[in-house]
């Protein structure tokens, strides 16, 4: 692999760690925060890819359907909020594993009445449909480096909300004490509806911004749905820092786990390696880190 | 891990584990079961990449079916439907619900090999009618052949060896890479190109593969373009199909490396979401959207009629499994205990399909022609006939011991 084709390999891990973190940190804050298992985290990704494309089309823009979509995400949000998920907090892990797998099939269903089953695509905003050359076989379509400058500009406004805010200040001590953060009069029913919208939000939000490059089928929030798992167990759960460096190394891992079997030519591993290089990596992480990279010791 | 706060990385693991296996739950189409009736069960993917095709062949299916009233040798039907997920690991447990528990005559499925390769070993011990739409495995109708099963696509390798042959034709492409998921029918396909591809006077550039249903293809299109090969040879289908051509097409590849591959990539109703960028890629496959006969054109018109959007060729093959089952039941009136002759009568049966005429070998592939076609618009247009009446891969047929 020469010089070029590794930076172009590097910027493609960065990015597809980047889109991951944004679908994944939404996992993990409304774990961490409401210890909630939320399983149908990657509906929401679905919900918002197919939001994107029949709002683009409703709408004649792709940009009037981004915030469109946020608003009804949050809407929802609160709804199920109040109807599904405030039901759980009390409840054993095994209620909140079969709720919300319950809604997972709510919302394919709904899903299949609404837009139907058959494959669509959301095509690239006229604005971002210039390409970069990289090589003089390859371009780079400028739309992937508009994913990842929002992904990073996410990640930047989350960190400041969690660290310098007062909300974030409230989230951070939900996380780590619960029954504190109640005693001192804080509306933990309100700091709970917050996060989950919030949570939901980001995982539309990447669906919404990842449906030009991706394609709309049924049951595609199962596929992101796993990895994202991985990423919030690699991270430790409930930390979003350790979110967006677990989303980047499984991006790299990932990325390069598929090509460089391919350069050690004489010693020549497999190629189904490539499939368990990312779940290598987390075999790895948590032996011998058992809590996840910035994850509280258990 | 009674208070809220004990539940800890292990049990979050374990609640996503359940997922995954919770994931498989297949629902029966209903009700009650009454003796007359004869039973049939459509394993089938209806989420995942493949669902278009899934889709597609429960459709046609259901169209030839309505041929006759919607009966099988005179008798009622009563359908039952499992998801199967396009998962191999749950392959077993899902054809289970049908054999064992709804105690099917027929099954009818499905679209991914590995997924297959669990279904037959299941059916071949029951004994039940088993039709297979699509999924090339090469045991089926190889090592693993059996009276009961049948297929109404192709082996993977007639499609890949298809396209070997068209592409070693052509003077100015020498050197090929190949890219496809990694299971059996992405290692078949490759391997019928090579087997035809090779005859001629081209070489291999580098084999790339990718892990199933993996959509990231980032990484292996950055590879290529730095192997600049004459050619891409590629299969990945459905909805990652889709995202695989915009992928590929967005990366500057389509203008500079030339992409082929076999029939799937461009099927699955994906091409109207594709805006275009998929024109001119060439795929083989036993059927092209344009076979300009009676059979096909009256077949179109009433699927069209029937569900409101264009068939394809994965209905193509729900469709003949249906006439297929007609031509049998019917030789039968209906009674199923009547085994050799039903067999038989499937065997023999001369099917009017849309494709073209094709017979059974005595594997239980068809025999046909492989079509070379061209995507225009949103249709795969004929352009020539890649290979005449082709049979399966010699090395496989040679496998099958038939005892009936």
């Amino acid at each position: 692999m020469d010089l070029n084709t590794f930076l172009i390999q590097l910027l493609n891990g960065v990015q597809y760690g980047l889109l991951l973190f944004l679908v994944a940190s939404g996992l993990t804050l409304v774990f961490g925060v409401m210890g909630i298992i939320n399983l149908a985290h990657g509906s929401f990704y679905m919900i918002g890819a197919y939001l994107a494309w029949s709002l683009s089309a409703k709408l004649g823009s792709f940009w009037l359907a981004i915030p469109a979509g946020i608003l009804f995400t949050v809407l929802l949000g609160i709804l199920l909020e109040k109807l599904v998920i405030r039901h759980l907090y009390r409840r054993d892990h095994l209620y909140q594993v079969l709720a919300t797998f319950g809604l997972i099939l709510v919302f394919e269903e709904a899903r299949s009445i609404l837009w139907g089953d058959y494959v669509q695509g959301v095509e690239i905003p006229q604005l971002l449909s210039a390409s970069i050359p990289l090589t003089d076989t390859m371009v780079y379509p400028s739309y992937r480096l508009w994913i990842s400058a929002v992904c990073i500009v996410v990640a930047l406004t989350m960190y400041w909300v969690i660290q310098k805010t007062r909300l974030g200040m409230i989230i951070r001590a939900g996380a780590w004490n619960r029954e504190m953060v109640q005693t001192l009069g804080i509306n933990i029913q309100l700091l709970y509806c917050v996060v989950f919208v919030l949570g939901i939000t980001l995982a539309t939000l990447a669906g919404m911004i990842a449906s030009p490059v991706s394609s709309l089928y049924p049951g595609m929030g199962q596929s992101v749905l796993i990895i994202c798992f991985v990423v919030v167990v690699v991270g430790g759960t409930g930390s979003v820092k350790g979110a967006m460096v677990a989303s980047i190394l499984i991006g790299l891992v990932d990325t390069f786990g598929k090509v460089l079997h391919l350069e050690i030519g004489g010693l020549k591993l497999l190629p189904e390696l490539s499939s368990m290089t990312v779940y290598l990596l987390m075999a790895a992480i948590l032996l011998w880190r058992p809590e996840g990279l910035f994850g509280r010791r258990l | 891990m009674t208070t809220e706060q004990g539940f800890n990385r292990r049990g979050f693991l374990k609640a996503g584990g359940t997922v995954l296996v919770a994931g498989g739950l297949g629902v029966p189409a209903l009700t009650m079961a009454q003796g007359a009736k004869i039973k049939v069960g459509l394993m089938l993917p209806y989420t995942g990449t493949f669902s278009p095709f899934g889709i597609a062949i429960d459709n046609g299916f259901r169209l030839a079916l309505a041929k006759d009233g919607g009966k099988l040798g005179g008798r009622e039907v009563e359908i039952y439907k499992v998801d199967d997920e396009s998962d191999p690991a749950k392959a077993v447990e899902n054809i289970n619900r049908l054999v064992t528990r709804d105690k099917v005559d027929v099954v009818v499925g499905t679209v991914h090999s590995g997924v297959v390769a669990g279904m037959i070993r299941v059916t071949r011990e029951s004994g039940t009618l088993h039709m297979i739409p699509i999924a090339g495995l090469k045991e089926a109708t190889g090592s693993l052949c059996s009276p009961n099963i049948f297929r109404t696509s192709f082996s993977n390798w007639q499609l890949g060896y298809g396209m070997g042959v068209a592409l070693s034709k052509r003077p100015n492409v020498k050197n090929v890479a190949t890219l496809t998921w990694n299971y059996a029918a992405g290692q078949e396909f490759v391997k019928g190109f090579k087997d035809g591809f090779l005859k001629g006077h081209g070489k291999i550039a580098k084999e790339l593969w990718l892990p199933f249903p993996s959509l990231e293809f980032q990484a292996l299109l950055t590879e290529l373009a730095s192997l600049k090969p004459d050619a891409t040879f590629a299969f990945v289908a459905g909805g990652g199909g889709l995202k695989f051509l915009k992928d590929y097409a967005q990366a500057g590849l389509m203008k500079t490396i030339p992409l082929v591959g076999t029939g799937y990539m461009t099927d699955g109703g994906i091409l109207a979401a594709t805006g275009g960028v998929a024109e001119g890629v060439e795929t083989t496959l036993y059927y092209s959207d344009d076979l300009n006969t009676p059979t096909n054109t009256t077949f179109r018109e009433a699927y069209k009629k029937a569900y409101s959007v264009a068939p394809d060729a994965a209905s193509v093959t729900g469709y003949d499994a249906a006439l297929l089952l007609l031509a049998g039941t019917a030789a039968v009136k209906g009674d199923l205990s009547r085994r050799k002759e039903l067999i038989s009568a499937i065997e023999g049966a001369k099917i009017d399909s849309p494709r073209g005429a094709w017979t059974m070998s005595k594997f239980h592939n068809p025999i046909q022609d492989i079509y070379l076609r061209k995507v225009v618009g949103t249709e795969n247009h004929f352009t020539e006939v890649a290979v005449k009446a082709v049979d399966d891969d010699p090395d496989n047929m040679k496998l099958c011991k038939m005892s009936s």
